[in-house]
């Protein structure tokens, strides 16, 4: 096991790391306007300081060559655009905020995700099933720009029981997590089901029965194991994706997570920012992926020979 | 496992049942908590540091938290005694003595000198901090040779304290709108034990402005600030004037989606929005027309030409374009938002001065002008193509102007959006023919809008260059009265808009939506509104 994770590190994280902060650093800059330009013109010696102030003024490699060895070192610079701010300090107040909403719209997305998903596999090609893949199937067409503001519509304007938007109190949770989770959660419902029909009809869910184990033990005991094997590849980017914030849940309900500060730090062209939060969220997803793999070793004997 | 997963299946329901709860009981942020006024304050600010901000939003903060020299009026805007109980003007108009009010403290607790305001001129011009409004400090004596590194010593500078009290102010010329631009953040004070405290004079990006640092001098002091969540100024008990402000605490919510903000205000989570949009304008006027505002605001809407490229080069083709656009159809049923359309470039009345050209709608002259270029049915205009940034309201107004340049003209313009940097950086390198811009005005004079259109100004996008248009801009800055000013920028302003490089289509309006509860809030049309003068009235 150690050696392979070893072997995932060296051979995988590190190098893919490099190559995403590589191809960034150089996209960024490919792009027209850079983070100084503005509406109301700029005096070109005014240009020059600040390029001279964040190092802009030297040649590429150099600036590129000081980027990977500051990063090395944990330094990720200070933001272009939010002045007085380190890139680390805003992906770490950011992430503290995604990395709420992301569990709690995990949870959501697993507690109805598998309850759906095994219902419609035990009651497969019967109305429960249809019931349950039709709720799924909407939930993965809908997107969360529609449904967050429909649940709004609903829960905050209508009904009065939230607030619209903000990040204050317990209250504020419930729907941008609703929201960002239920569209995980038809996803899973569908792999869970695909997982769970085949485990249904193996031998050995048959001799369980056989040997008078009660129908739900069956369920949770045995057929879940390997039944939830796909739902469990998927959750590694899933999980990544959750908690690295959403732009569009967090913009309709102004929520202060990475998911904003991500997508405005390219319209900002705050080269700085841009480069931390996608290695930031690079690196979650590479980690996330792999403690997939190492989940399914334990839970499937088979994939075990290939990790050992 | 069993056993496991049913009680964590158990947890995650107890979990979310009691999160389900605790938002049900928990109190909504509906009511107003008492004289605070909450702000919609659309996005994060860049910083707090006055030398460096750029941005409205980030002015809307600044302001409560540090006093200039004088304060805008609320009503009128004209200048108030803010840091300078009293200023004497010297005969040739050129020297500037202010008195500094005795009662005037820092936060902190030390007296506000002449030498602060010394140390704050210098720093904003100071070359290393990089401050892009350095420029409205230009009208001091040596200000822009200090700030372009020709000049390193600050002394021939003109500024200047000869006491503790007393600050004298040396203008290259007379500057008639001198004074309102003291109200401007550039103009601001900063605490130079403060600043030096965490790093040299002109550095920038220090941590000064973090809640636990800031110093100010204003009526209000940071109490908190959470990245995109809040920023809550608290008024400032040692405030010259704590007496006067009514306002407990100002907090400011950094929403960037005007629906998420309109919908805040709905359910009352907000006092005040930056804006209101624009779909919802007409509903509002229906429904809840004392909730909506729509103020005048000191700004045009224009397009600019490409002087330069053919078929633009030529300004009979300019004037045609200009001369086909019905301004009054296209305020009235596109955008809907009280504006007005520009028949000339600067906002009428801006200061007193309203330009005598104007430039109307005339099809048949405009059709006459496009025969005299030679461009008719057989011979058309070539290809011309319009470019805006992505936003619904530019895309409707140039969607407007294509179908009236094609119905009026039989001219083809093709519409072409950039995302707003790629944009700029198109502007700038003046690849374009047609293009979309604003301008809202530095301070309350003419001279804002037209200055910038003089051979070479770095707001000049167009390639446009006019001798005797540059000479009277040159001698309105140098006339000795008023009148002649203004008629030195009346003639200007001709000139302007028969060469067309530029195409006003209107003035615009600020829409945006507040509570009848919040008063002491006045209409004006640079958006300033001192929050020492506001109040919220309980219902």
């Amino acid at each position: 096991m150690l050696k392979f994770v070893l072997k995932r590190l060296f051979f995988e994280t590190i190098p893919s790391l490099f190559v995403i902060a590589t191809l960034t650093f150089f996209l960024i800059r490919l792009a027209p306007g850079g983070p100084f330009s503005a509406e109301k013109n700029v005096a070109p010696e005014i240009i020059a300081q600040l390029k001279a102030h964040y190092g802009l003024d030297k040649p590429l490699a150099a600036q590129y060559g000081n980027y990977l060895l500051n990063a090395l070192r944990g330094d990720l610079g200070p933001s272009f655009r939010y002045v007085n701010s380190s890139v680390t300090g805003l992906i770490r107040q950011g992430f503290a905020v995604s990395l709420e909403l992301g569990l709690w719209s995990l949870l959501i997305a697993l507690l109805c995700g598998i309850t759906l998903g095994v219902l419609a596999a035990l009651n497969h090609n019967r109305a429960a099933d249809w019931v349950a893949m039709i709720i799924a199937t909407t939930g993965i067409c809908i997107p969360t720009f529609v449904l967050g503001p429909l649940l709004v519509l609903v829960f905050a304007l209508n009904l009065g029981l939230v607030n619209v938007s903000g990040w204050n109190n317990a209250g504020d949770r419930i729907l941008p997590s609703l929201t960002l989770g239920l569209a995980y959660c038809a996803y899973i419902a569908r792999l869970t089901r695909g997982g769970m029909l085949d485990i249904l009809s193996q031998d050995f869910i048959r001799t369980a029965h056989a040997k008078g184990v009660h129908p739900f033990m069956v369920i949770v005991r045995h057929a879940l194991k390997g039944g939830l094997l796909s739902t469990i590849s998927f959750l590694g980017p899933a999980i990544a994706g959750l908690i690295t914030g959403s732009f569009i849940v967090e913009t309709i309900f102004n929520i202060p997570g990475l998911g904003r500060l991500f997508v405005t730090a390219a319209f900002n062209r705050d080269y700085t920012l841009i480069m931390g939060t996608v290695l930031f969220y690079a690196f979650l997803i590479i980690v996330f992926n792999t403690a997939v793999d190492i989940l399914q070793a334990l839970l499937n004997p088979k994939m075990r020979v290939t990790i050992g | 496992m069993a056993p496991m997963l049913k009680s964590t299946f158990a947890a995650m329901i107890g979990v979310a049942l009691a999160l389900a709860l605790s938002g049900c009981q928990q109190k909504k942020e509906a009511e107003n908590p008492g004289r605070i006024l909450r702000y919609g304050n659309q996005i994060e600010p860049q910083d707090l540091d006055p030398h460096i901000i750029t941005g409205i939003p980030e002015y809307h903060i600044v302001s409560g938290l540090l006093e200039g020299l004088v304060n805008p009026d609320p009503v009128d805007l004209h200048p108030l005694p803010g840091m300078a109980e009293a200023w004497d003007i010297s005969a040739d108009r050129c020297t500037y003595t202010f008195h500094l009010r005795p009662a005037a403290l820092w936060s902190s607790g030390d007296t506000v000198t002449a030498a602060d305001f010394v140390f704050s001129i210098r720093r904003i011009l100071s070359p290393r901090l990089g401050a892009e409004y350095a420029y409205m400090l230009y009208c001091v004596k040596n200000g822009r040779r200090f700030n372009k590194g020709e000049l390193t010593d600050f002394s021939q500078v003109g500024v200047r304290a000869p006491d503790a009290r007393t600050l004298v102010i040396t203008l290259t010329q007379p500057t008639p709108y001198f004074l309102a631009l003291l109200s401007h953040h550039s103009w601001f004070p900063v605490h130079p034990k403060t600043i030096l405290k965490f790093g040299p004079l002109d550095a920038r990006g220090t941590a000064w402005t973090r809640p636990e640092n800031f110093v100010g001098n204003g009526p209000f002091t940071l109490a908190k600030w959470e990245l995109n969540k809040i920023i809550e100024i608290r008024k400032n008990p040692r405030y010259w004037d704590a007496a006067a402000v009514r306002l407990q605490a100002v907090r400011f919510y950094p929403i960037e989606n005007m629906q998420t903000e309109e919908r805040a205000f709905r359910t009352g989570q907000l006092d005040l929005t930056t804006n209101v949009p624009l779909e919802k304008i007409d509903w509002y006027k229906q429904h809840d027309p004392q909730l909506l505002k729509i103020d005048p605001y000191l700004g045009t809407y224009y397009y600019l030409f490409n002087v330069n490229k053919p078929p633009l080069n030529d300004k009979r083709v300019r004037r045609a374009l200009a001369l086909a656009v019905d301004r009054e159809s296209l305020v009235k049923y596109v955008l809907k938002g009280g504006q007005a359309p520009a028949i000339c470039f600067t906002p009428p009345n801006t200061a007193g001065y309203t330009s005598a050209a104007t430039i109307g709608f005339d099809t048949l002259e405009a059709r006459r002008l496009l025969a005299e270029a030679g461009y008719n049915a057989q011979h058309p205009l070539p290809a011309i193509s319009l470019l805006y940034n992505t936003l619904q309201t530019h895309h409707e107004v140039a969607q407007a102007l294509q179908q009236m340049w094609r119905t009026y003209l039989g001219v083809s313009v093709t519409l072409v959006n950039q995302e707003w940097k790629v944009y700029l950086a198109s502007t700038q390198e003046r690849s374009y023919d047609i293009a979309r811009m604003g301008w809202i005005g530095d301070y309350n004079d003419p001279n804002t809008f037209l200055d910038m259109w003089i051979t070479g100004g770095g707001n000049n996008r167009t390639g446009w260059s006019n001798r005797a248009y540059d000479s009277l801009i040159a001698a309105a800055a140098a006339a000795s009265s008023q009148q002649e000013r203004y008629r030195c920028f009346s003639r200007a302003e001709t000139i302007l808009l028969d060469e067309m490089p530029v195409l006003p289509i209107y003035f615009y309006t600020n829409g945006y939506l507040m509570q009848p509860q919040v008063k002491g809030w006045y209409p004006n049309i640079l958006n300033l509104h001192p929050y020492k003068f506001m109040w919220i009235e309980k219902k």
